[in-house]
């Protein structure tokens, strides 16, 4: 009986536990399928996709920084160079305690607080493998205690990167320039900059030459793992090294110039006929090696705002009036315009006076009746406020720019001032005006609103001297190729008769070597050739009229008060080799001061190129400084 | 009355020995199990690079779930049905103890430490509650399970422990147990329109159930929804996932050659991402390959059920079918971006003695079952 009622029920049961099951089954079979064809779609239909991802996920390319090419001087030396750089890295995830290991390390090289704290933060950035430096420019001594102390020091490394280092210091630094770490605005495309470490040119030839020195960054093709650890190299380009630079200037004269000039003083020294830089002085000057470092934020202040602007090169970026030593220009350009012939004589009583006002001559009493080499020699201020005015001051323009001025010299020196020199348009399109007729006046003896720099006097004094359009440049060659012809024949002629060319050398030659000239100081010794200059004092302040009744001096008044002292000179008179420009700012009056300066440097630089011989430049083969 | 039926019918079956329960022992489906470990043993391989570090182990470990599955299969049913009260109280009482002592993991208390063994009781549990309500249902007539008042029990059965789990809180493990019981009920022919009342019941405290859930839960949800939107947080095990198994291809990278398991982009590939490292090793073959053998575990366990002559087998056969299923099919749509990661291993594959040893039991049950498959039980109470 319950057999049988059992057995009844236990089929029910079964009937309905079978339908039930096939129902499950069937939903567990198509759940299953729907993942077979989830897998079908993304490994076949979508594989293509998600095998590109696979092999970007694997790859990564990393950059290998060149070493920069170093900047040398006319004799090769290393003005510009590398020097390795031994660093302590520490890898967090081989040391057990992060903390211990920078207390033992600062018990063997003394860390300061922020340099800790700078190590912290960077270890909280960084990936658990990854290096952080936790002191740079490590001496040799402090890495042999690092090494010995190695068991001790868990998770410490050693390396060696390269800096850039300038053995030269501040002798060069206006020349050569400085390297400092990218700013958004170097970024030029290339990746490398991105690099920790990588510099850049800031100034000077480092700037001009920035690509040539770089280089080009390595590639090495790695493996890496989800951590961006780095499993295997799988290609490698290597990095090309930055090519060397060399340039005209000789450091040891250059160093020997530098000691003649005092601050505020600017050397410009250039072969007349190649127009290459033997030197640019500018006093004072910086060291470059702060900025490699990395600059701190008080030694920038100080440089930028202290008035000597020792990070600004004066020879191309100061700007000034060029006074007396403009008048040369102003001759030809009245020789030229024929508003006055070489023996044509103007009277000078000592003061030219023009609507109201009074323009004195240098010289109270006045000169007489000069002709041009007369007014050149004794610089008369009268003769050429009297030719200013018969000229007008666009045709004294175009003379100066063919001389160099107001005009960019395209010098491999970036950054470097065109300079001013003033037309009627530039009149009136920088202050509205029209430009009057006795406003020619001043600008006859190179005051007004001239604003020009020491190098394009210099260069205008190399255009006199070769009657060339000599043009200044500081590359020798790149990777010890020359570059650019450095044969006075390659340069233009500046289209000036040669008998109005002949004249002006020949005033200059009696400015220093005759009697009633205004350079005496500037003769040199009979070995060297004799000398030709101008000498030039700007003034920086009106000199009132009660000032001149009570007996005015430039020596007594305060310093910034007192007029700049200039000379532009070359020399030998018949075979020019070098031409010079001397810029003493405030330093009261050319003849006297500036005119020295310039023959104890003519003198410096004929001595050290007689018998020196320049090597042409070779290929280096040894890049590591 | 029915005890005396019983011991009859245990006399009956004297000459049923365990030689004739070894023969007995279902040898194509070890087989199957064989060839599963056999591919967990090249896929640890391949994780660990080597034998040394997870396949030697997981071949081990194997071994004596080999032997504790065919020794289970020998044990007789009826005597498993008897103690699944036990089993199942033991299980709660494990899972009490990790909310009490159970060692924390990814926010939440899993495991609890059994000698050498991390034992993670939630995974015991649902093959206890397997037993425990096939042990309920064995006894009901048809018309006792149409009584509400029945089904009272076997459903605080059921969530109980599904509360337990919760608190951990496992989200997942606790889902998954409850549509277990809910399968077990399900074939016990529990009628109809009481499950759509519940499927309705828990529809309208989703919403609600949302806002309780923990903060990585409802990341899980949300990332799941939209993979790209955290490529690099949340959302970086499934893109990397997809991106092994698609980069797979239809005949794979090779052994030992997958960049994306190698080069550490899977996470977990040893326990929970096994299945990616075996579809980017092996394509589309291996991975519909092994899909097939898993599948060919959830026919047998129904094969097992239908062949069963008592309730009790059919419905722990089906029970753990289905939980074998559940545990195949969240860990491969979880590996494929199909549903939310939910730290689900794949059996018999991934990396985990916990996991080998709840599976290789569950095996044994199921032999058992079909060992045993034509033993009478007592007859079900009127």
């Amino acid at each position: 009986m319950i057999g049988h009622t059992a057995r009844r029920e236990e089929e029910r049961r079964r009937g309905i536990f079978t339908r039930r099951a096939a129902l499950l089954g069937a939903g567990q079979l198509a759940l299953l399928g729907y993942l077979g064809s989830r897998l079908w779609s993304i490994q076949q239909e979508e594989g293509e996709k998600y095998t590109l991802l696979a092999e970007e996920n694997r790859l990564s390319a990393r950059l290998m920084s060149s070493p920069r090419g170093r900047v040398l001087d006319r004799q090769g030396r290393v003005v510009a160079g590398n020097k390795l750089n031994w660093r302590a890295l520490l890898v967090v995830e081989q040391t057990q305690d992060v903390a211990a290991t920078l207390e033992t390390f600062s018990r063997i090289v003394p860390l300061t607080e922020a340099e800790r704290l700078r190590v912290e933060r960077e270890l909280r950035r960084r990936r658990r493998f990854v290096p952080v430096v936790v002191r740079e420019f490590l001496s040799w001594e402090e890495m042999a205690r690092i090494e010995v102390h190695a068991p001790d020091l868990p998770g410490i490394l050693t390396d060696v990167g390269h800096s850039r280092t300038y053995p030269e210091g501040e002798e060069m630094a206006h020349l050569v320039g400085y390297v400092a770490p990218p700013a958004e605005r170097d970024m030029d495309g290339d990746p490398v900059l991105a690099l920790p470490g990588m510099r850049v040119g800031r100034a000077g030839i480092e700037r001009f030459h920035e690509k040539v020195l770089r280089g080009r960054a390595g590639v090495a093709q790695l493996e890496v793992n989800a951590l961006g650890r780095v499993i295997r190299e799988l290609d490698r380009r290597e990095p090309l090294p930055g090519e060397d630079v060399q340039i005209s200037v000789d450091a040891v004269l250059h160093k020997k110039l530098r000691a003649q000039a005092k601050e505020g003083t600017t050397i410009c020294v250039l072969d007349a006929k190649t127009g290459e830089i033997v030197s640019l002085v500018s006093q004072p000057s910086f060291d470059p090696n702060v900025f490699a470092a990395g600059i701190s934020p008080a030694q920038w202040r100080e440089w930028t705002s202290t008035r000597s602007t020792p990070l600004i090169n004066k020879a191309t970026n100061g700007l000034y009036a060029p006074g007396s030593t403009f008048k040369m220009v102003v001759a030809l350009a009245g020789l030229e315009a024929k508003v006055i012939g070489p023996g044509d004589r103007i009277s000078c009583p000592g003061h030219l006076d023009f609507g109201g006002n009074r323009f004195h001559c240098h010289n109270r009493r006045g000169h007489g009746a000069v002709d041009m080499r007369v007014a050149l020699k004794a610089s008369c201020d009268v003769y050429f406020y009297h030719l200013a005015m018969r000229l007008g001051i666009d045709r004294i323009a175009a003379m100066a720019n063919r001389f160099g001025m107001g005009v960019d010299l395209e010098i491999d020196i970036p950054g470097a001032r065109r300079g001013l020199v003033p037309t009627r348009a530039w009149r009136q399109q920088a202050h509205n005006k029209s430009w009057g007729l006795g406003d020619n006046i001043i600008h006859g003896i190179g005051q007004g609103w001239y604003q020009l720099t020491p190098l394009s006097l210099a260069v205008m004094s190399a255009r006199l001297a070769t009657g060339r359009a000599v043009q200044p440049h500081m590359t020798r060659a790149i990777g010890g190729k020359p570059v650019r012809g450095t044969k006075p024949e390659d340069f233009p002629s500046l289209g000036i008769e040669e008998r109005h060319l002949q004249l002006m050398r020949s005033a200059m030659f009696g400015i220093v070597n005759e009697g009633g000239g205004t350079a005496p100081r500037a003769k040199l010794p009979p070995s060297y050739g004799a000398m030709c200059g101008k000498t030039g004092s700007v003034q920086v302040r009106r000199v009132t009229r009660q000032q001149r009744e009570r007996g005015y001096s430039a020596e007594r008044v305060p310093r910034e008060w007192r007029p700049h002292a200039l000379f532009v000179c070359y020399a030998p008179h018949h075979d020019p080799q070098y031409a010079i420009s001397v810029v003493i700012e405030h330093g009261i009056a050319g003849g006297k001061y500036a005119a020295p300066v310039a023959r104890e440097a003519m003198i410096t630089v004929m001595d050290h190129f007689r018998g020196v011989t320049t090597p042409q430049p070779r290929v280096a083969e040894n890049r590591r400084a | 009355m029915s005890g005396v039926y019983e011991r009859r019918l245990l006399t009956q079956d004297r000459g049923f020995g365990l030689l004739q329960k070894f023969w007995q022992i279902p040898w194509s489906f070890a087989l199957l199990t064989c060839a599963l470990a056999g591919i967990g043993y090249v896929a640890l391989y391949s994780a660990g690079g080597g034998p040394e570090v997870y396949a030697t182990k997981h071949a081990t470990r194997f071994g004596f779930g080999f032997v504790l599955m065919l020794t289970i299969a020998m044990i007789d049913i009826r005597l498993i049905a008897r103690f699944a009260w036990a089993g199942y109280l033991l299980g709660i009482g494990l899972l009490v103890l990790v909310l009490l002592h159970g060692n924390v993991g990814k926010g939440a208390q899993r495991w609890i430490d059994i000698g050498p063994l991390q034992l993670q009781p939630s995974e015991l549990m649902k093959i206890m509650l397997v037993l425990a309500l096939a042990a309920w249902f064995q006894r009901a007539s048809y018309e006792r399970v149409g009584n509400p008042l029945f089904l009272i029990p076997p459903a605080i059965m059921i969530l109980v422990p599904v509360g337990l789990i919760l608190k951990q809180p496992n989200l997942g493990t606790a889902l998954i147990t409850a549509m277990i019981g809910g399968a077990v009920f399900f074939a016990a022919g529990v009628r109809l329109w009481k499950f759509a009342l519940i499927l309705g019941a828990v529809g309208c405290a989703a919403p609600i159930a949302y806002d309780h859930l923990r903060d990585y839960q409802k990341a899980r949800i949300n990332v799941f929804l939209n993979p790209e939107s955290d490529p690099l947080g949340a959302g970086y095990n499934i893109i990397q996932s997809k991106i092994a198994l698609g980069s797979g291809g239809l005949w794979g990278k090779g052994f030992l050659q997958g960049t994306q398991g190698h080069l550490n982009f899977l996470p977990e590939k040893q326990t929970d991402f096994i299945f990616t490292m075996i579809a980017e090793e092996f394509g589309l073959v291996g991975a519909l390959g092994t899909l097939a053998l898993l599948l060919l575990v959830v026919v047998f366990c129904f094969l097992v059920a239908m062949r069963c002559r008592h309730q009790f087998g059919r419905l722990v056969a089906l029970g753990l079918g289905t939980n074998f299923f559940l545990y195949v099919f969240v860990n491969i749509a979880m590996v494929t971006g199909s549903i939310p990661v939910g730290g689900v291993p794949l059996p018999l594959i991934s990396w985990g003695g916990s996991a080998m040893l709840t599976t290789m039991l569950g095996f044994g049950l199921l032999m058992s079952c079909y060992v045993h498959r034509d033993v009478e039980f007592t007859a079900a109470r009127e």
